[in-house]
Order: structure tokens, then C-alpha cells, then sequence
């Protein structure tokens, strides 16, 4: 039963007029609008006196503050917060009841401070340590006085005043608050791997570090990576909060001090936020490329478009035991 | 008589309250091909997973190769094994999944090689010359810089057979490796799990591929809810049941395929 249509009068190419879309044009002028308005204000407010912000912005001061207590703390902050989360979502996840318990200790205290308060404490901790900060046995003074020793059991003493204040303080605190983040991150990236990995990887006589290691973090990276690029995004801008400790040699600090002696308050502020939106470009540049290497394997990649050697395969059996039936 | 490969003795295995192996005995010779077959929820998956230790069983003993799995024996007295020395009886027992389970980051060709070089510890060049060998024989000598997800399901299981016999093992376990393939993928499957058999490969297979059970297993155990109902030659189990149980399953698989 064919439908007998005559070659001619059979349907052929679609050549419709499209649906027409008004309110596209309307929005068009909408936003042409607010923008003229805006650049107007740019180009014609004498309050932005941008000479001033580009002068500015290439101060020595100012360039030694953003590579260092912006960019570097950054840097150092993340590193040591992706490290140390993943570490803690392994721990979370792990067998090891004490394991789990400290890392969820760790996590809950961390997630509950505020990041300027957490500074401003880690540039106050001076005041706890004023001998410096020994690390060593626990209580040794009560367990070595019965001896009647005139030496104690303290290994390494540091000097508080520098390891918790400057570019060091600011990225140690930076850098367990975002470990507490990058926690639950890294949490979610390994639970959404599938148990099957785990289990293919087991029964090929993986044990569980190697099985962690090289089949289930490559693949949890893929979730991990995009949401620690907003953490990254996120650390960029908090360095800002090092005041707190205070950190001198840092961006905004720098910038707010040449508007308090310039009394050139706004054009300061511009100049802060060029900085930011430009180095916040590159790194979100940078974010789509590791995501991009990261993709390996997954997504749409065109299936093999030649399936003949399917059938060589097989070879004889494959036809045969195709059906199946008994 | 030398010892059966595998040996199973009275297993059983619960998740929470249920019982899901009732006392299983089952023993495998070296080279025999035995196929487990049964309705789903019989268990045979379990015990087949029992028998490399993803699952860990209750009551009862495996041995494979005269090593008791999970545990060693002193004097008597059985102490559980860590996670190394689980890891290492495992190398010695292949294993194919239903979902293939490939590694999705790694090529067809790191796929295979993973395990030899970082389990085995075996030099990079040599492993990647013997995985060379392996895809060619399971028919995608082309395919070693491809990643799994641009392969077929059929193809991506014949990776999975040869990513397991890529470690040597003196057993291989196949849990349903065909019943996540399209039916015309099926059979170049079975074709490579025909060749290793031929080969002399110990198998052991959980599957709902009659035909091929009756082909080529040595043996046949039927299960039902947790206990092995009917075992023996495939033209005893499957040509001449005599319990009811296998009977009924027989004839409603027969019928499905009608």
C-alpha cells in the first residue's frame, strides 16, 4: 500500500517566511538607549577625571599591592584551599568514623565565620601566642615536672607575629575558610561519580587510594571545576577583606589610600574596579579551558561514522548467536 | 584430582533483613565455563559479585584457586583481610559488568593499561604492546585512541573484556554482559566470550542468553530465591529439568522469545 503521489506533485523543500519577532527590535532600541546614557555619563562626568584613574592604577604601590596581597594571596589561598578540601571531602567520605567526625568539625567551624572576622582574628592571634608558637608535645610541662628537667619537648617555635599577619596570615585564613567550601565541593564531585568506577577499578585489584586517585577524582574533577571557577571569582574579591588583619601591600588598601591623600575618592574606586573586572576576565578565560581538558570524554562528540567494522568483528559468531532464541 | 578453581561452600549473603543466598555451593574447575541462570532477584548476580568481594558474604566459605577469600585462616580462627591484600586477591579474577563500566577519562588503550602498569607495576611500552594485542583480538585493533563514549555499547564490552584479561586472571566473571545491548550488538559479545571459552579460559557467567548457555557452558546452575535449585550438564538443566521451579522458567523464557 504506497500513497501513489506523482513525482511533481509530492511536497519538497520547506521555504516558509519565518515568525517575525517585534519586541526583539523594541529591546534593541531599549538597550541602545540606557547604554548612550551610560557612556554619556562616562565621557562627560568630570567626577571620573580618568587621566587620574589610568595614572593611578599604574602606581607602584598600587601594582606592588595587587601581585601581591591580590594576586598572590589568591593564588596561595586556593591552592591551599583546594588541596586541603579535597583532602577533607576524602576524609568526610572515609570508613574512618574519627576521620569523618574532624572533618565535619572542620568544615562546620570554618563555614560559620565570617571571612573579615576570621582576618581581623588571624591578625590578633599575636596576643595568644607571645612567646611564639611551639609545637611539640601537648601538656609537657605537667608531664616533665616530675622529672625536674630543665628543657622541654617543643620541637618548633614560631613567631606569631609573622606567620598569622601580611601576605602569610592573609593566606592561611583565606585559605581554610575556602577549604571549608571547597569541602562540600569536592564532596559532591566524588558522590557524583558513578559506583560502578569504583567497583570496575576494585575488581581490577585497585586499592582504595589508587582507586580515589586515578579513576574517581579525574572524573569528579568535572563537576568540581566550575563551581571552584566561582570560588576562585569569589577569593579574587575577598582578598580585599585583608584589612581585617591588616595587609598593606594589597590592592583596594592601596587604592583607597592614594583617594584618602588625593581626595579623589571616586576615580580611586574606578580604578579598583578596572583592576578586578580585568584580572577576573583572564581567570574566567582560564576557567573554560581547564573545563574544556577536564570534558575528555564525555559530551557530544560525534559517534565513529563508519560502523562496517563492526561486522568484520565478530566475525563468524556474530551472525549466528545474533538471534538468540533456543 | 587437583581442586577446583573456585570453590563455594554453604554462602550466604543479607542486605539488612534479607536473605538473599541461602547456602550456595557451587565449585568450578579449571577451564570448565559455568552459567548461572535464574529469574531476577534469584541472587546470581550477588553471588557472583560474592565471588571477587564487591558484596561480602555472611556465612559459608569461597575459595578461588585454593585462596580463601576475605579472610585468612590461623589455626581456626578467620581474620578479616585489609583492603591491600583484597585488592591483591582480586588480580587474579577478572571481571565484566552489565553497564560496562569503562573509564570515561581514559582512552580504549589507557583503559586497558591501567591496571597492569599501576597494580602490577609492569613497564608502560610492554603493557600497551600486550593491550595492542588484546583489542585485536576482541575485534577493534582501530579503536585504541578512542575514548568509550564513541564507541558502541558492544563495542565499548569487548573493551571491558579485554581491560579484564589485560591482568591474566586465572578466572573471569561475566555479569550479564549482554543485557544492556541493543539485540544486534548482542552477539558480537558472545562471539568474543565464545572465542575465550574455546581458548580454555575459566568463566563464570551470570546470563539470560539460553542459546549460549547451552552452547557452551560446561556447566549449568539454575537458582531460585537464594538457593541453587538444579544443577548440572546443559542438556540435563536445560533439555531435561527435573525440578518444577527450573521448568517454569524455562518455559516462560521460551515464551518471551516466542
Amino acid at each position: 500500500m504506497s500513497t501513489s503521489t506523482p513525482a511533481d506533485q509530492r511536497p519538497g523543500r520547506i521555504d516558509a517566511v519565518p515568525v517575525r519577532h517585534p519586541w526583539r527590535w523594541v529591546a534593541v532600541g531599549v538597550v541602545a538607549v540606557v547604554a548612550a546614557m551610560f557612556i554619556n555619563m562616562l565621557v562627560t562626568n568630570e567626577a571620573f577625571n580618568w587621566p587620574f584613574v589610568f595614572e593611578t592604577m599604574t602606581l607602584p604601590p598600587v601594582i606592588n599591592g595587587l601581585l601581591m596581597g591580590t594576586l598572590l594571596v589568591t593564588l596561595l589561598a586556593m591552592i591551599i584551599g583546594v588541596v586541603l578540601g579535597v583532602t577533607l571531602a576524602v576524609m568526610r567520605l572515609s570508613p574512618n568514623p574519627v576521620l569523618r567526625y574532624a572533618s565535619f568539625t572542620f568544615i562546620w567551624f570554618f563555614r560559620t565565620i565570617p571571612r573579615l572576622v576570621l582576618l581581623t582574628i588571624m591578625g590578633a592571634l599575636g596576643v595568644l601566642f607571645q612567646d611564639g608558637l611551639a609545637i611539640g608535645v601537648p601538656f609537657d610541662h605537667i608531664l616533665l615536672a616530675p622529672f625536674d628537667f630543665s628543657w622541654d619537648l617543643r620541637f618548633i617555635t614560631l613567631d606569631a607575629n609573622t606567620v598569622f599577619v601580611g601576605v602569610t596570615g592573609g593566606a592561611i585564613g583565606l585559605g581554610l575558610s575556602e577549604a571549608a567550601y571547597m569541602a562540600e565541593i569536592a564532596r559532591a564531585g566524588i558522590t557524583s561519580v558513578d559506583t560502578g568506577q569504583r567497583e570496575a577499578a576494585e575488581a581490577l585489584g585497585m586499592d582504595g587510594g589508587k582507586t580515589m586517585r586515578r579513576i574517581v577524582l579525574p572524573q569528579a574533577m568535572r563537576v568540581i571545576v566550575p563551581p571552584t571557577g566561582n570560588e576562585l571569582m569569589s577569593m579574587l574579591k575577598d582578598t580585599s577583606l585583608l584589612i581585617g588583619i591588616p595587609v598593606g601591600a594589597e590592592l583596594f588598601f592601596q587604592l583607597s589610600a592614594v583617594g584618602a591623600r588625593t581626595f579623589q575618592v571616586f576615580p580611586v574606586l574606578v580604578a579598583a574596579v578596572l583592576w578586578y573586572m580585568i584580572i577576573g576576565s583572564i581567570l574566567m578565560v582560564g576557567q573554560h579551558f581547564l573545563e574544556k581538558r577536564f570534558n575528555r570524554g564525555y559530551g557530544a562528540r560525534r559517534a565513529t561514522p563508519k560502523e562496517p567494522e563492526a561486522a568484520s568483528v565478530g566475525a563468524a559468531g556474530a551472525t549466528g548467536t545474533g538471534g538468540g532464541d533456543v | 584430582m587437583t581442586r577446583p578453581i573456585v570453590e563455594a561452600v554453604n554462602v550466604t549473603k543479607s542486605f539488612g533483613h534479607n536473605e538473599v543466598l541461602k547456602g550456595i555451593d557451587l565449585s568450578v574447575d579449571t577451564g570448565e565455563v559455568v552459567c548461572l541462570l535464574g529469574p531476577s532477584g534469584s541472587g546470581k548476580t550477588t553471588f557472583l559479585r560474592c565471588i571477587n568481594q564487591l558484596e561480602t558474604i555472611q556465612g559459608g566459605r569461597i575459595w578461588v584457586d585454593q585462596d580463601l577469600m576475605g579472610y585468612k585462616d590461623r589455626g581456626g580462627k578467620l581474620y578479616r583481610l585489609n583492603d591491600k591484600e583484597i585488592a591483591a586477591q582480586r588480580r587474579e579474577i577478572g571481571m565484566v559488568f552489565q553497564k560496562f563500566n569503562l573509564f570515561p577519562h581514559m582512552t580504549v588503550l589507557e583503559n586497558i593499561c591501567e591496571a597492569p602498569i599501576q597494580v602490577k607495576g609492569r613497564k608502560k611500552a610492554e603493557v600497551q604492546d600486550d593491550a595492542r594485542d588484546l583489542l585485536a583480538r576482541v575485534g577493534l585493533g582501530d579503536k585504541a585512541n578512542a575514548y568509550p563514549n564513541e564507541l558502541s555499547g558492544g563495542q565499548q564490552q569487548r573493551v571491558a573484556i579485554a581491560r579484564a584479561l589485560a591482568m591474566k586472571p586465572k578466572l573471569m566473571l561475566f555479569d550479564e554482559p549482554t543485557s544492556a545491548l541493543d539485540p544486534e550488538l548482542v552477539g558480537e559479545v558472545l562471539s568474543v566470550m565464545r572465542d575465550l571459552a574455546n581458548e580454555g579460559m575459566t568463566m563464570v557467567v551470570v546470563t539470560h542468553e539460553m542459546q549460549f548457555a547451552n552452547e557452551v557452558a560446561d556447566h549449568v546452575v539454575f537458582m531460585a530465591d537464594g538457593y541453587v535449585v538444579e544443577s548440572g550438564p546443559p542438556e540435563q538443566v536445560l533439555g531435561n529439568p527435573q525440578q518444577e521451579r527450573t521448568k517454569d522458567f524455562l518455559r516462560m523464557v521460551k515464551d518471551d522469545e516466542d
